[in-house]
């Protein structure tokens, strides 16, 4: 099969260049040779896409890695609540106190894990990488619409970052009142430490990732709509764009509304407002804030907060179409639907966002709504499922390390999706809000599903990124590390939540009723922080193969889509000669009637007459 | 795999019969015959739609949780029980002090807005003709307009924190005049804080309006856009001044008109 491979992906060099017409939007085209460039705006001010998709991609790991950080930390208090942790004085210093992680502590480590894991590796790393790196490649464009707010919106995210990262290091610790921020406990500093100059910082930071994502996405979404290469209709686009386009929308509508919450907050922590603020004793005190309502920021949040669940998983649901398709050797299954599918989320998702508050003391029948509202999620989302499942049947399967996290993903997000359907009845949900089978069920569906997404995006991807392979041994290590990790990890959680242990706290052994548990939060914890240090096989990887991995063909996956008709390692410009016009949808792999099995978009029905459908030989002639 | 090459990039196959596709959605083109600087301002728009749709509905919902006036109208009076009328609130007029003149200094801020639309529309079609004189006197109407407002708001805001003639008794029994981010005269806390919050916020992208205006007015008058051979900048500068007018629509129905 290697030699299969490589054999015809040399045979593919350069084809789709010569086949294309001539097209417009070439206007970049005397830009692409650039070789007397500064490094410093080749390397860091870049406005390449494929630059800027690289420095975000770094700039997640990085964040990934410090995230899970934080939560081995926290695992190491739930798992082993009476042991002695001073030989972490050294790197916590005062915030281990006596041997024992400090509560306060505790708080702001899984705020800022969940801070760090949702906005800043899962929407920013992941999202930030891939929409830059391929819908310029896949629609064939030669850039961003605008490289120059495309660079903005990278510089926006690394200065959010920045104060982010800092605000680990403040004296009053860094915020600390969950990621979803909550007031009263997020507005008033007197209330816990980390709702002071950590709170703040945790607001400034976020204003500026608002930014950056909203330069991002009227980027990508623009791209898409004006930039697309000739005959690249919308129903030619890879699955991929698609996911990126919608989750660019979702975006660009959900995250003001998280701009509206979060400075209204602002003022309500500096400048004597009440806006969510209302009957509240504090050591005995009261408060003068009479009038507000901390419920009113709740429905802020999760007007955004829902949708950035989904602004997470479209982007890997997209690579892990494409993915699946190439790699089963089969058209994925039920395109339109598919389409559809991704539609419908995004347009479901902007009302059920209530379905976190079930228990606010909201009027049962709007919880009725909105519970019906959610569960009619699971249309889209089982239609999604049943595709993939129907791609991968009887598929010609390769399973390249890519392949395994997107089957990996089908996996997770099945697992996960279900017991979404339980927390989405309120009556059910009564019962299990704020317990661990909440974490096990967005762990599976989010936090594990897109993490997998982006795995498979990334050894997909690789070689058009680095011109260099992964290496495949390292890649299913790190697969069957990674995936006997996540169950091992999650699906004890469930029974841990069903018991009832609340979530966010410290330690639990002050309940007789739960220290038959103990045992299980141990094995949690181990398998856990075994998981978190598999990590370093792709770490070393990934670096390791940037300068040492095999080189890639030029177009190692046998694959249809554009980017793979761009040379090994692209340039500025992305095509140095014409852009290639589009002809066909991105799937026709093993087209009955075609000798291979797998034809590019840049090929006419014209030169296929022995495998077009009828109305494709009608089409060409 | 030693196959045949129908995909091949053959001589044959480089002029093919078939062009790809051209419709108006099968790339290659503009399918909304706008440019990717006019989409982006659009989808800007779209979402700055939200940030103002979030606080209008914040005040709405925290309106709906305070108490309302049921006596009749001549009784009313300033209470932190229930939230004021607006008639009461804003009825003074530059000049005409001690009079009762309900909404009619808001009203005219309004017409301010409002014309500083239509010199907006005659200035970006001034640009439209590529006639620079035009596009400059225009220009300086708007800016005009927007700075007339920006100063009336000034006044109602200055108004607003000094306060009516009669003070109200707080519910400590306290005279208190005007308002401030933590109490007001006229009602409820928050009906302070949602006031300077919100027009505030609608302030703040007026000013940045005019702050553009007066940039696009200097590029006009260097020949920059001339040079361009296009003023598509002031038509996407001219969209934000219109979304801005039209959000001042609805801060004024909800602040008041309900
Ligand atoms: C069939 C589809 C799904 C349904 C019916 C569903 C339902 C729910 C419900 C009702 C909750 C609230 C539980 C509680 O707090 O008591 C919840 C929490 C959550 N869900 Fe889902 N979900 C679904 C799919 C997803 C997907 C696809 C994602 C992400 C990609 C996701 C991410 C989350 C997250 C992050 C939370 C917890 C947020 C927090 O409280 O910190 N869910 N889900
Ligand atoms: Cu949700």
């Amino acid at each position: 099969m290697a030699t299969n491979m490589t054999g015809s992906s040399q045979a593919q060099g350069g084809i789709g260049t010569a086949a294309a017409p001539a097209t417009t939007h070439d206007d970049h085209l005397h830009e692409h040779d650039h070789h007397d460039q500064h490094w410093l705006w080749k390397y860091v001010f870049s406005q390449d896409h494929k630059m800027i998709a690289r420095q975000f991609l770094i700039t997640g790991m990085f964040w990934a890695i410090v995230g899970g950080a934080l939560s081995s930390l926290f695992r190491l208090q739930l798992g082993w609540p009476q042991a002695t942790l001073g030989w972490l004085e050294p790197i916590l210093g005062k915030w281990v106190v006596g041997g024992k992680i400090a509560p306060e502590f505790y708080l702001a480590l899984v705020t800022m894990h969940g801070t760090i894991m949702v906005f800043f590796v899962l929407t920013a790393g992941l999202s930030g990488t891939f929409s830059n790196f391929l819908i310029p490649l896949q629609v064939g464009a030669r850039d961003m619409a605008s490289g120059f707010m495309n660079m903005l919106s990278y510089w926006f995210f690394f200065l959010s970052s920045i104060i982010m990262f800092s605000s680990l290091f403040l004296e009053t610790g860094p915020a600390a009142s969950g990621w979803t921020i909550y007031p009263p406990l997020s507005a008033l500093p007197q209330a816990i430490p980390g709702s002071g100059m950590g709170m703040t910082m945790w607001l400034v930071s976020m204003v500026f990732f608002i930014v950056s994502q909203l330069l991002g996405g009227v980027n990508y979404v623009t791209t898409v709509i004006n930039l697309r290469t000739r005959g690249m209709s919308m129903s030619k686009l890879p699955l991929t764009i698609w996911a990126f386009f919608l989750t660019a929308i979702l975006g660009i509508l959900s995250f003001p509304v998280l701009f509206s919450a979060a400075l209204l907050l602002v003022f309500d922590r500096s400048f004597g407002t009440s806006f969510f603020l209302s009957d509240i004793y504090i050591a005995g005190q009261a408060l003068p804030n009479q009038g507000g309502s901390p419920v009113l920021f709740q429905h802020l949040f999760w007007f955004l907060g829902h949708p950035e669940v989904y602004i997470v998983i479209m982007p890997a649901m997209g690579m892990v179409s494409e993915v699946l398709a190439t790699n089963a050797r089969k058209p994925i299954f039920g395109y339109r639907a598919m389409i559809g599918s991704l539609i419908g989320i995004s347009l479901l998702s902007f009302v059920v966002w209530a379905h976190h508050m079930f228990v606010t003391g909201m009027n049962p029948f709007l919880g009725s709504v909105f519970m019906f509202l959610t569960l009619i999620i699971a249309v889209p989302s089982g239609v999604k499922v049943f595709n993939w499942l129907a791609t991968l049947w009887r598929g010609n399967i390769r399973f390249t390390s890519a392949m395994l996290f997107a089957i990996g993903f089908v996996s997770l997000f099945i697992s996960g999706g279900l017991t979404g359907i339980i927390l989405g009845n309120a009556t059910l949900d009564i019962q299990m809000h704020n317990t661990y089978f909440v974490v096990a069920h967005f762990h599976l569906v989010m936090g594990s599903s897109a993490f997998f997404g982006l795995f498979a995006g990334v050894y997909h991807w690789f070689p058009k990124m680095f011109g260099r392979m992964m290496d495949e041994k390292l890649g299913y290590i790190h697969f069957w590390l990674t995936f006997a990790g996540v169950y091992l990890v999650f699906m004890p959680m469930h029974y841990v939540g069903i018991a009832g242990f609340p979530r966010r706290y410290y330690a639990w052994t002050g309940f007789d009723a739960f220290s038959q548990f103990a045992d299980l939060n141990k094995f949690i914890s181990t398998a856990a922080i075994l998981a978190f240090f598999a990590q370093f096989v792709f770490i070393f990887n990934f670096f390791y193969s940037i300068f040492r991995g095999r080189r890639a063909t030029q177009n190692p996956w046998n694959s249809t889509t554009l980017e793979w008709t761009t040379p090994i390692i692209p340039g500025h410009g992305n095509w140095p000669g014409e852009i290639p016009a589009v002809y066909r949808w991105p799937y026709d792999y093993s087209k009955p009637g075609s000798d291979k099995d797998f034809i590019p978009q840049t090929v006419p029905y014209s030169a296929t007459p022995e495998s077009n459908l009828p109305y494709e030989q009608e089409l060409s002639e | 795999m030693a196959q045949s090459t129908t995909l091949q990039p053959t001589a044959a196959t480089t002029d093919f019969a078939d062009a790809p596709r051209s419709g108006t959605w099968d790339g290659g083109n503009e399918p909304f015959r706008a440019s990717y600087g006019k989409l982006m301002m659009w989808f800007f728009l779209l979402s700055d739609t939200f940030t103002f749709g979030a606080f209008l509905t914040a005040y709405g919902l925290i309106r709906h949780k305070h108490g309302v006036y049921t006596g009749p109208a001549k009784d009313f009076f300033f209470s932190t029980a229930h939230w004021p009328v607006p008639e009461k609130v804003f009825n003074a007029f530059p000049g005409f002090h001690g009079v009762d003149l309900p909404l009619a200094f808001v009203a005219l801020m309004t017409m301010i807005l409002i014309f500083s639309s239509v010199t907006m529309v005659l200035a970006v079609e001034a640009g439209h003709r590529l006639d620079k004189a035009d596009v400059q006197k225009w220009l300086l109407w708007t800016i005009l307009f927007g700075s007339m407002f920006l100063s009336s708001q000034a006044w109602e805001w200055s108004h607003f924190i000094g306060g009516h003639e009669e003070p109200t008794i707080m519910a400590d029994g306290t005279r208190f005049f005007g308002a401030n981010l933590a109490m007001n005269q006229y009602g409820p806390p928050l009906f302070g804080d949602l006031f300077f919050f919100i027009t505030g916020f609608h302030g703040t992208h007026v000013f940045s309006g005019v702050i553009l205006l007066i940039w696009c007015f200097i590029a006009t008058t260097n020949g920059t856009f001339e040079k361009r051979g296009h003023y598509e900048m002031i038509e996407k500068i001219g969209l934000y001044w219109h979304f801005v007018d039209l959000v001042w629509v609805f801060v004024f129905t909800f602040f008041y008109l309900v």
